[in-house]
């Protein structure tokens, strides 16, 4: 579904990725984990294609799609979802009118009739459920106002109501309580099928206790130091991110 | 018709103008320039009565001891107003025989606000018959006003018809000498809408300039008056979407609106003249003098307007709060974009006990424009517990544009409480790539994130002009973000 070969990418003539080499097939979940500052976000804003990133090497194909030469608004069509870091607000735009926008313009891209209003209804209160959203929040501004643990958990309702193929999932958990925690993981694990593929960008094992990953990859310093199942997360916990290196290093 | 015209015609060149007026009268036109004659030409050519005329020259007298203002935040070349005309007879439309002699420029817009195409014929003066349509929800439209003893006709009709009323109510809101532009309006109006609203009557409809079709040609000086009696309650929509264009560069119209006790009236104006190309040449000055009294207590009158044309717009809705516990609202959205200049805002002035005002404000500047907001808030010593709220935001699209925000209070009176908030926001690339993200293109991203932020203002508006206010901000916006 989606090969990145030797993708370089820099900020302000500042290299941030060094190289990046990862392949993910569909039906699977991949992890990244890394210090603060390895460039995880970067990796998920390059893309996405926020245009404030230079790419200067390396290609992405995307369901053989050359992904780089796609506007950000059609890999998002294609199937690319991101769910933000830092997820950010629209003041005077209801969560339903722009993922009403968000839907309609996407089939508008595949060449599909604008959603009957009823069949979105039924898909909003659907998904809804499925993240335990407060049924308030759809009809509130996008984000605005919303604590941090809700913004959250509204990307990863934005996600079930687009189906995206390829889910990237920018540190997610982070200020999530525990119950909310679960409940996301939960809907995440029930959007999964064997067709579509999630990548994870996490600190915390925690969370890869719910949404199990086949594969975990280390990211240090704009390139990816090591990939292992999900037991190099335990690992990673217990001993920190100098071991990694020490023995990257070594090796 | 045609004969009556000319017989006015023959009647005028041959007494009235004996002043040296040389000008072969069968043309269209009067000659350019402003002086008695041309006055009296006017006032000739719409059979006024002596009152009118004379109020007319007047008001030219007063005109003439004026300056013209130069404090608003717009520049522009000097206007000669001895080279411009006063007076066009409403010429017949040119009718075109198909949409296929229209420009497509403007079917394109009209296209992208989603005018039917029978709509579109009638705009754009094309000659057919289906619209015949229209013509008769307008036949209804007026008899249902009549059952319900409303007046709404052109200013013209109703100079003749109903001259007590207007006789008495005419400058009674703006008087001559308030400004440059509504002397100039005062001496040489040309027409413009009247409407009465009888005691306790709710109006039915919105009344709509739109739906008289007929009197579409008002001019470049339009004079509007609504009165509302005791109790009743009418909303008004002045303008409409469709982008207007006229060889007119130079508008002043005047609208004047009177509440009394208990009564309610909703202006809501959506303005898209002409405002010039890309590069900022041609476009239509807009200098409008409007302004409200609200005389009896408990009465309300509320200003919306959506602000999308114009090269220049120098334009001041305002509410003169008389009546106690009257209310004076003013919700407006100043689109500016290329070399656009907007000057525009309000006067809220507090008079009676317990009156109140509401100010919001949002302004949108893109490409090389400016938009200021304008606004005092005067609350008078007789004006106890007056109270006011203030918003007014700035939206800023690239870094050519500006906004500025020139608030005035006056407080006589201390118990008063008068609140002023102002923000100035840029639209963020976070905010777009945000929609991007989700499948939304910029352009439109840009025009659900300016929706969003003059959505308090566009609430406002009835129903079905929402809707089209909300097309017309993203046509106004095309192209604003490279
Ligand atoms: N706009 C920018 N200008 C300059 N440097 C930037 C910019 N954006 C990111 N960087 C730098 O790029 C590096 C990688 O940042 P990135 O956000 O990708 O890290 P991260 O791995 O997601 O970290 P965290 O775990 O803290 O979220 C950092 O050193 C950061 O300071
Ligand atoms: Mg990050």
């Amino acid at each position: 579904m989606l090969q990145i070969k030797n993708l370089e990418a820099s900020i302000e003539e500042k290299q941030i990725l060094k190289g990046i080499n990862l392949e993910i097939k569909r039906g699977e979940v991949h992890a990244i984990m890394g210090p603060n500052g390895s460039g995880k976000s970067t990796l998920a804003s390059v893309l996405a294609g926020k245009e404030d990133y230079e790419v200067t090497n390396g290609s992405v194909l995307f369901e053989g799609k050359e992904l780089l030469e796609l506007a950000p608004e059609d890999r998002a069509a294609e199937g690319l979802f991101l769910a933000f870091q830092y997820p950010v607000e629209i003041p005077g735009v209801s969560n339903i009118n722009f993922l009403k926008t968000a839907i309609n313009s996407i089939r508008e891209y595949k060449g599909m009739q604008p959603i009957p209003a009823k069949e979105f209804l039924a898909k909003v209160k659907e998904k809804k459920e499925l993240v335990e959203l407060q049924s308030t929040l759809t009809n509130r501004s996008v984000n605005e106002g919303f604590s941090g643990g809700e913004k959250k958990r509204n990307e990863i309702f934005q996600m079930a109501m687009l189906n995206p193929k390829l889910a990237i999932l920018d540190e997610t958990d982070s200020g999530l309580d525990i119950d909310a925690l679960r409940i996301v993981a939960n809907g995440v694990n029930k959007l999964k099928t064997k067709d579509n593929a999630v990548l994870l960008i996490t600190h915390y094992q925690r969370l890869l206790d719910y949404i199990v990953p086949d594969f975990v990859h280390v990211l240090y310093q704009g390139r990816i130091i090591k990939t292992g199942g999900k037991e190099l997360a335990l690992e990673l916990e217990e001993k920190g991110y100098d071991w990694i290196q020490e023995t990257e290093v070594s090796a | 018709m045609a004969t009556t015209e000319k017989e006015l015609l023959e009647k005028v060149t041959k007494t009235e103008y004996k002043y040296g007026f040389t000008t072969n009268i069968e043309s269209d036109k009067a000659p350019k320039g402003l002086n008695e004659d041309i006055i009296r030409l006017i006032s000739s050519k719409k059979e006024e009565p002596q009152w009118l005329l004379d109020f007319r020259l007047k008001s030219f007298e007063i005109w003439k001891t004026m300056k013209e203002p130069n404090w608003a935040h717009v520049k522009y070349p000097k206007i000669d107003f001895q080279d411009l005309y006063y007076y066009a007879a409403p010429k017949p439309k040119k009718n075109l025989e198909s949409l296929d002699e229209v420009d497509p420029e403007l079917l394109d817009t009209f296209k992208k606000l989603g005018i039917s195409i029978e709509e579109q014929k009638r705009l754009s003066g094309v000659a057919v018959d289906i619209v015949m349509d229209s013509v008769s929800v307008a036949t209804t439209f007026t008899k249902t006003l009549k059952e319900k003893g409303i007046i709404f006709c052109s200013m013209g009709e109703a100079v003749k018809n109903y001259p007590e009323l207007i006789q008495e109510h005419l400058a009674s809101v703006v008087p001559v000498k308030d400004n440059f532009y509504a002397a100039l309006n005062s001496a040489v109006f040309t027409d413009g809408s009247f409407c009465y609203i009888p005691k306790g009557v709710r109006c039915p409809m919105e009344l709509s300039t739109y739906f008289r079709i007929n009197e579409s040609n008002t001019g470049q000086f339009e004079r509007t008056l609504v009165i509302a009696d005791e109790d009743s309650y009418v909303s008004y929509l002045e303008g409409c979407t469709a982008p207007m264009r006229d060889e007119n560069q130079l508008h002043a119209a005047v609208v004047e609106l009177k509440a009394a006790k208990g009564a309610e009236i909703k202006y809501s104006t959506v303005q898209n003249w002409y405002p010039g190309d890309k590069n900022g040449k041609g476009g239509i000055y807009n200098f409008v003098t409007k302004r409200g009294i609200c005389e009896g207590d408990h009465s309300k009158i509320s200003w919306t307007q959506v602000e999308t044309g114009s090269a220049i717009t120098w334009k001041y809705p305002s509410c003169i709060l008389k009546g106690n516990h009257s209310i004076g609202e003013f919700y407006s959205v100043a689109v500016t974009n290329n070399h656009q200049q907007a000057d525009t805002g309000t006067k809220m002035i507090h008079i009676g006990k317990n009156t109140k005002s509401t100010i919001i404000s949002k302004g949108v500047s893109a490409g090389f424009s400016n938009n200021s907001y304008r606004g005092l808030v005067r609350i008078n010593k007789s004006a106890t517990n007056a109270r006011n709220f203030s918003q007014c935001d700035s939206l800023l699209m690239g870094d050519q544009c500006g906004a500025h925000t020139f608030p005035y209070i006056e407080t006589e009176n201390s118990s008063a409480q008068v609140e002023h908030e102002a923000t100035t926001s840029k639209i963020g690339e976070d905010q777009i790539f945000y929609c991007n993200q989700r499948g939304i293109a910029t352009e439109k991203a840009i025009n659900l994130i300016v929706n969003g932020y003059a959505k308090e203002v566009l609430n406002k508006l009835p129903m079905e002009f929402a809707v089209e206010a909300q097309k017309l901000l993203e046509i106004s916006l095309e192209g604003s973000v490279g």
